[in-house]
């Protein structure tokens, strides 16, 4: 505690209150962590003028160029957000994380909210959402335990094309449930679908996928839903939901609880968040759902209104036997969601879609032309999709990068047998002439 | 007529060929206050003398429903799916909850006849 100028504690309290919990030095008190995960020093420099500080900064962010070609998905996408949704979230009335203390007096926040939740329903093909969750790996670790609520069973099954990140966090969720979690190892880089068929049985609560999965590849989920039925189990689909505006809708393919990342709608990529998550589900499933509902009823004179609905879930009743403990939330970002999905209306959307699958396309076809380079997706992909390079992914990717080219995501980390794949993403953003100076620059350094 | 049980959460239990049909009773129901929603066991569920066998969420609270005798649950009442409010008009008949195969019929010594609860709910007050 060399700097403690910032500590409202005098040495001699600190000693004290070290004193009662048994410790005798703070860094013994935070031993529990990693060493490497904690603050080495508080000190920060002399305070700077808001003129320094705004030089300062600027400086800081010319440090990095601002010209680099983007590739890179594998959960977060780099897409195009329209200045109104900048706009409508900056407004005063809307700009807070948190879930009004007296929600009936807001009902503004309440009515934008009802309708980000019906523009949830209506891009999944669902009955009911929520009013969002914190991201789209928390989302999947919660349609996993609101199925095993709904079934009262405790065996997990995953795919292994799930993002490994989210597959992470999906067990970090459930480190202390009774439950096994049970991955299913990729095939040919899609579901391993006799795999799932032995591992599927009576104790199972959910199937849980991605559709496109983390290769880049989409998927008909029908046969998945008729065997997670046939044994009682659900069917739960982390989606993209820029793809939905092209692809059939997880509802019309018989999924029970749909799940997913809404950084794509409208939500800048800042390093990797804030974003939202949502969660969707069939009315049947509804009290089973996590975090907050907003209902939409009418007052006493007949009037529309919006109300927080089914609060018996929430924590604040229920205690422990809460559905979830979603208080505070990523409501805000969720918003932003709304307006971007209001600003493209549904053709606009859809237009949206078509073009990533496109420019994809192209990608594909121009990357496979390329010595000793193969796209390895069995079937259609989206907007994202991986190739086989001639040698070690990780290195080229480096190299791509130093000439202005983010060129994706190298597979090695998680899939040691993959060390040669390169998952790429083609978004709208991207021009005809950023793809082929990346295909031009990847055979460069890749292929010769 | 068939004896009928209580136990002090307030559910009653009435058996009839190894089969107890169990509910909560006038006075809980009342309690409650306007019956919402009725979260019923899953059929087959194991459970407990006075362990957690379902919820029960009314305006006013979400409430735990204890399973006055150990079993099986084989039966439940379905039209409590569509219409909870049966229970708030008759608690003790048509608002009935769950059938559970009992397992032990000894268990129901720990249960209070009607003028034993009568009493229980004097002290109550």
């Amino acid at each position: 505690m060399s700097n403690t100028s910032y500590c409202p504690n005098t040495p001699e309290e600190i000693r004290e209150m070290l004193g009662v919990i048994g410790v005798t030095t703070v860094e013994e008190l935070f031993g529990a962590i990693p060493a490497d995960l904690r603050t080495r020093s508080f000190y920060l420099p002399p305070g700077m003028s808001e003129f320094e500080m705004t030089r300062h900064v600027s400086s800081l962010a010319e440090q990095h160029p601002r010209d680099i070609a983007n590739f890179i998905g594998g959960g977060y996408y780099d897409h195009l957000i329209p200045a109104v949704v900048d706009h409508l979230a900056g407004r005063a009335e809307f700009y807070t994380a948190y879930t009004p203390y007296q929600p009936e007096c807001s009902q503004g926040t309440l009515q934008a909210l009802f309708e980000y939740q019906t523009a949830i329903c209506r891009l999944t093909g669902m009955e009911v959402a929520n009013a969002s969750l914190y991201d789209g790996a928390t989302a999947m670790a919660e349609a996993a335990m609101m199925a095993m609520r709904v079934t009262d069973r405790d065996k997990v099954v995953i795919d292994g094309c799930v993002s490994p990140f989210y597959r992470q966090v999906v067990r970090s969720y459930l480190a202390n449930l009774s439950v096994e979690i049970v991955d299913i190892p990729p095939r040919g880089g899609i579901i391993d679908r006799p795999g799932f068929a032995s591992a599927v049985d009576e104790r199972t609560a959910v199937i849980i996928v991605q559709n496109p999965n983390f290769f880049g590849s989409l998927d008909d989920l029908g046969d998945l839903a008729e065997l997670a039925h046939a044994k009682g189990a659900l069917l739960a689909a982390s989606v993209y939901p820029v793809s939905l505006g092209l692809v059939t809708s997880p509802g019309e393919m018989g999924v029970d609880i749909v799940t997913g990342d809404g950084q794509s709608l409208g939500n800048p990529l800042s390093f990797g968040g804030p974003s939202f998550g949502f969660i969707a589900t069939g009315k049947k499933h509804i009290r089973n759902l996590p975090g907050r509902i907003i209902g939409e009823t009418v007052d006493r004179e007949g009037r529309r209104g919006f109300v927080l609905t089914l609060q018996a879930r929430e924590q604040h009743i229920k205690r422990h036997k809460a559905t979830s403990n979603i208080c505070s939330n990523q409501s805000l970002c969720a918003l932003r969601g709304l307006f971007f999905l209001v600003s493209l209306g549904r053709e606009g959307f859809a237009e949206l879609a078509r073009l990533n699958y496109d420019k994809a396309e192209y990608a594909k076809s121009v990357f496979a032309k390329l010595p000793g380079v193969t796209v390895l997706n069995p079937g259609t992909t989206f907007n994202e999709f991986t190739l086989a390079l001639p040698k070690d992914a990780g290195p080229v990717v480096e190299r791509l990068l130093a000439k202005k080219i983010a060129a994706g995501v190298p597979l090695g980390e998680w899939y040691p047998e993959m060390r040669n794949c390169l998952t790429v993403t083609v978004t709208e953003k991207r021009t005809k002439a950023e793809i082929d100076t990346f295909a031009h620059k990847l055979e460069w350094q890749a292929c010769k | 007529m068939t004896e009928t049980y209580y136990s002090k959460e307030h559910e009653w239990v009435r058996v009839k060929d190894g089969i107890a049909c169990i509910g909560i009773t006038s006075y809980a129901a009342n309690q409650l206050g306007d019956i919402t929603y009725v979260e019923l066991p899953r059929v087959g569920k194991g459970v407990k003398q006075f362990g957690e066998l379902c919820s029960i969420e009314s305006v006013k609270a979400a409430s735990d429903i204890f399973a006055p005798v150990s079993g099986k649950v084989v039966k439940v009442n379905e039209a409590l799916e569509e219409t909870p409010e049966i229970v708030n008009e008759s608690a003790e008949d048509a608002g009935w909850l769950a059938w559970i195969e009992m397992a032990d019929l000894k268990e129901l010594g720990n249960l209070m006849n009607f003028e034993g609860y009568d009493e229980y709910l004097r002290g109550l007050e």
